[in-house]
């Protein structure tokens, strides 16, 4: 039995501890916020957060996750309410939305570390999110959004 | 004829699978008389031309409920195409509910695809609207007992003017529902001037269930007792399995069974692929299992298929004998009479569509028919499939629509519900979900044709162009329901080659031999994307040439202010997206239009560093006319895209804030096309994996995007598809501009770093 702290939840759970963590959120906990868009850390629809910091489930096994807390989209806010949904919201940028998640995750990340992030840093952090439709130029500008809405709080 | 009907709610919940009382309306283009319906039959109606487009329902609480038909991909349709009954119906935007519809015919065509959705269904729509606001009007009235012409509808209420006493919808819903419908001809449509939703920006509805992960994909289907299927395909289409050993994937923990889907005869059509599924009790397991599998593949005719050697097929192909499918006036002589000859080739190779999420379907075959939940663009084509594998009559064929991660084309092609039908048959009816891996979809696509083309014109003194003629040759998307399909056919020679929009007295244009070897289908905007980025190209290679502006010779060869004939030059067939061309002419203001204001707002002209340069094209798809001018870095070897601007044409535009969203993601997939795009084959097989060997852009890629929109007409045009087309070849022209090469083969990558 594996233990994992999922969005402030002990989930007990029995399964290979090599198993990528998508899939035990996916599959097995039934979380499915957290998309799978390649299963090789190429793309950034299954970030989540592993002790606040940004990383790809599909790459990270159970086993490293054992003693950490886990927060998935589910459990960024309780009502969409982070500021990064917040400016999400204002900026109407999902187009499919499949990508979205991982966006979040990655940009809530980003400025837990980076309070007033430059254009570059933006870039350099959303790289490992793909998102085919091309909702980048407003992810750019809903990060800067998000920037401000922060700020307020 | 055209009328408005009612449908009972049994075929309400059977449509859509939704539970609610009150009224209910189906906008039809032809319907037969069955006896359960308050309908207004015209005369001689053939009994199964009945085809629901849409339906409203409103229940006693007054909530809206308005069925989408059509498949959310990420254009925004199931907010546009309620936005347009609401605001017929003077509905509170706050008080509808947006209900997917099943796969049924009764709706029209459900193929999501084309840019079509509000094209096809506007009309219609406000057409559902307005009549289901004549009949709650009328109810208010005969409540009230006062005349019709007192009272209105306003924002979920209907008002009596004299004394402005009101009552809600759904105070009227059920007297409403007993009304007679009111004929097509007695509905009084709005005027544009009072529209409430139409033209405005309105949020898409799955907008908070998007940034709470709160949503249904087609990956996020689960069943109870479902299991998870991940399947190895034949690399090489019509090959088959020789050997098979599944010991080691027995033995993986969390595999169920090993199961084989068998080949179906060529053409491939929609079939499932032949291939080894591995179902497992997860979707790690089933793939675990499925990387021990030992199997050996007998590839078959297409074994040998090289896309490098096959490009080299395609340019002779394009010095054989052609069809001529326009021609006008005498090219040859023409080029005899004038010396100064300019010609090049294009080429772009094969491109898969990659959405974000790949193919996903989940199936339970039993007794009592089919059921299936998917991510589909064409939920009607998917029962079809299903229904002709498994022969099982499509009536017994529920079709659930997820949302779709992406689709881009590639989600119409149900190969993986058949996938899905095919094991839960094998498996005795239990639930099966198929995922395909990222390799899985780049590997087993049906591939954007790798295309070959060639252009010659000759100048006059004055570098003005006397004589054009083009060739192309791509190999069919026909080919998947025909085998000796080895000319493009005249709908993908409609698509931006045959309908060239340039004023010359010399004209003519010719397709060329090409043959099939993998699947090939429709990527966003199909054959535009060569047919725009030859053309566009070589324009930029004629100002070079003749030492002239671009724009001033893009705007000389548009020539003067008209409607093209086709037909005067001898198209025989020319598609037009479907369209009358009395309704969408070729309409050359419109372009001029365009590149006017592209080169407006991109400041043509002004200087830029020695290392920049502008490119300018642009292209009429789907009736829709999308104008780019780019500019670029280029230095020691790179390519750096800094900035493109975006003029569109779609003519009237139900959801602007949705239209831009759609041209910047336009721009930036046609970026990931002409920056980047590859597909290789060698032996038959597709070489490349997943996103390190498939890039797509990135946001560090992406330049800064400016949208504009003209709206050069009353009735829509497509949105979706034609910002692609433009795109590439502005990039490469700028990239001459900027003191680069003349890149004629896609992808860049192939000739800069990007
Ligand atoms: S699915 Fe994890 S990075 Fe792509
Ligand atoms: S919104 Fe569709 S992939 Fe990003």
């Amino acid at each position: 039995m594996m233990k994992l702290n999922i969005n402030g939840e002990i989930h007990s759970l029995d399964a290979d501890p090599e198993m990528p963590i998508l899939w035990a959120l996916r599959d097995i906990l039934k979380l499915k916020g957290s998309k799978f868009g390649c299963g090789k850390g190429l793309c950034g629809a299954c970030t989540i957060h592993l002790n606040g910091q940004a990383i790809r489930s599909c790459v990270t096994p159970l086993a490293a996750a054992e003693g950490s807390e886990l927060t998935t989209i589910e459990g960024l806010s309780a009502d969409g309410s982070h500021p990064v949904q917040q400016a999400w919201l204002e900026h109407n940028v999902p187009q499919c939305g499949y990508c979205q998640s991982g966006q979040i995750m990655s940009a809530s990340a980003l400025l837990a570390y980076n309070a007033a992030p430059s254009d570059t840093d933006i870039d350099t952090a959303m790289a490992g999110n793909i998102c085919r439709c091309g909702t980048y130029p407003r992810i750019r500008s809903a990060i800067k959004r998000a920037v401000e809405i922060q700020e307020a709080k | 004829m055209e009328t408005i009907s009612q449908v009972n709610r049994r075929q309400f919940l059977q449509f859509t699978g939704l539970v609610s009382g009150g009224i209910m309306l189906g906008a039809s283009l032809n319907v037969s008389g069955q006896a359960n319906k308050l309908i207004d039959v015209p005369p001689g109606t053939p009994s199964e031309a009945l085809a629901f487009n849409l339906f409203v329902q409103i229940s006693p609480d007054g909530q809206v409920y308005i069925v989408v038909h059509r498949s959310e991909m990420g254009q925004g349709i199931r907010t546009g195409l309620p936005q347009v009954v609401a605001d017929e119906l003077e509905a509170d935007w706050q008080r509808i509910t947006v209900v997917q519809g099943l796969a049924n015919n009764k709706y029209g065509s459900q193929n999501t695809d084309g840019s079509n959705s509000i094209r096809d269904f506007y009309s219609k729509m406000r057409e559902m609207g307005a009549a289901a606001r004549a009949m709650l009007v009328q109810a208010a009235a005969n409540q009230w007992q006062v005349p019709v012409q007192e009272c209105f509808a306003n924002q979920h209420k209907i008002i009596h003017k004299p004394t402005g006493k009101n009552l809600g919808f759904g105070d009227v819903a059920v007297a409403a529902a007993l009304l007679p419908v009111p004929k097509l001809a007695e509905l009084t449509l709005k005027s544009s001037d009072d529209f409430k939703y139409i033209g405005k920006p309105v949020p898409v509805v799955d907008l908070q269930n998007f940034v709470t992960g709160d949503t249904e994909f087609g990956i996020d289907v689960d069943l109870p007792g479902m299991v998870y299927a991940s399947i190895q395909r034949c690399p090489v289409v019509g090959g088959h399995l020789k050997t098979l050993d599944s010991k080691a994937t027995k033995a993986v923990k969390g595999v169920l069974a090993v199961l084989t889907i068998e080949p179906t005869p060529l053409p491939a059509a929609f079939n499932a692929l032949p291939g080894v599924a591995v179902i497992a009790d997860n979707t790690w397991a089933a793939n675990q299992g499925r990387e021990k599998l030992k199997l050996e593949w007998d590839a078959g005719a297409n074994g040998t298929h090289d896309s490098d050697e096959y490009m080299e097929t395609l340019k002779k192909s394009l010095q054989s004998d052609g069809r001529v499918v326009r021609s006008k006036g005498d090219v040859d002589r023409a080029f005899d009479a004038h010396t100064h000859h300019v010609s090049a080739q294009y080429t772009v190779p094969y491109l898969a569509h990659a959405p974000m999420e790949p193919t996903i379907a989940t199936a339970v075959v039993n007794e009592q028919g089919i059921e299936i939940w998917t991510c589909t663009q064409n939920p009607q084509a998917t029962r079809d499939a299903v229904a002709a594998k498994l022969e099982v009559a499509p009536e017994k064929i529920v079709v659930h629509v997820t949302l779709l991660g992406g689709a881009f084309g590639r989600k119409s092609k149900p190969d993986y519900a058949v996938e899905a039908a095919l094991l839960s048959k094998q498996l005795g009816g239990k639930p099966v979900k198929v995922t395909w891996t990222r390799e899985d979809d780049i590997q087993f696509d049906f591939y954007h044709a790798i295309s070959a083309q060639q252009y010659k014109a000759a100048l006059n003194e004055n570098g003005k162009v006397i004589a054009l003629e083009g060739r192309t040759a791509f190999p069919s998307i026909s080919s998947n329901w025909s085998l000796d399909a080895n000319f493009a056919s005249d709908g993908e020679v409609s698509l931006g080659f045959v309908d060239m929009p340039f004023e010359l007295d010399n004209l003519r244009l010719q397709t060329h031999r090409a043959d099939t070897h993998i699947r090939i289908g429709w990527m966003r905007s199909v054959s535009n994307i060569q047919h725009g980025f030859a053309i566009n190209s070589f324009v930029g290679e004629l100002a070079q040439a003749a030492g002239r502006d671009s724009r001033e010779m893009l705007l000389e060869l548009l020539g003067s202010e008209r409607m093209i004939d086709l037909s005067q030059s001898g198209v025989k067939k020319y598609g037009n997206y479907g369209e009358p061309i009395e309704k969408h002419p070729l309409d050359i203001s419109r372009f001029r239009a365009a590149v006017v204001a592209v080169t407006d707002s991109a400041g043509w002209g002004s200087k830029t560093t020695a290392d920049e340069g502008w490119g300018l094209a642009v292209h009429r798809s789907f009736v829709s006319y999308v104008a780019i001018a780019t500019r670029v870095k280029v230095s020691k070897g790179k390519v750096e895209v800094k900035e493109v601007h975006c003029v569109a044409d779609c003519g009237l535009v139900v959801n602007p804030d949705r239209v831009e969203a759609q041209m910047e993601g336009a721009v930036i997939f046609g970026l990931s096309i002409a920056l980047m795009g590859e597909i290789k084959v060698k032996n038959g097989a597709v070489v490349n994996s997943n996103f390190h060997d498939y890039p797509v852009l990135r946001i560090n890629q992406t330049p800064a995007i400016t949208v504009t929109l003209l709206q050069g007409s009353e009735i829509p045009g497509g949105v979706g598809e034609p910002g692609v087309p433009p795109v590439a070849a502005s990039v490469t022209n700028a990239i001459v501009a900027a003191g680069g090469p003349r890149i004629r083969d896609l992808p860049i990558s192939g000739h800069l770093l990007v």
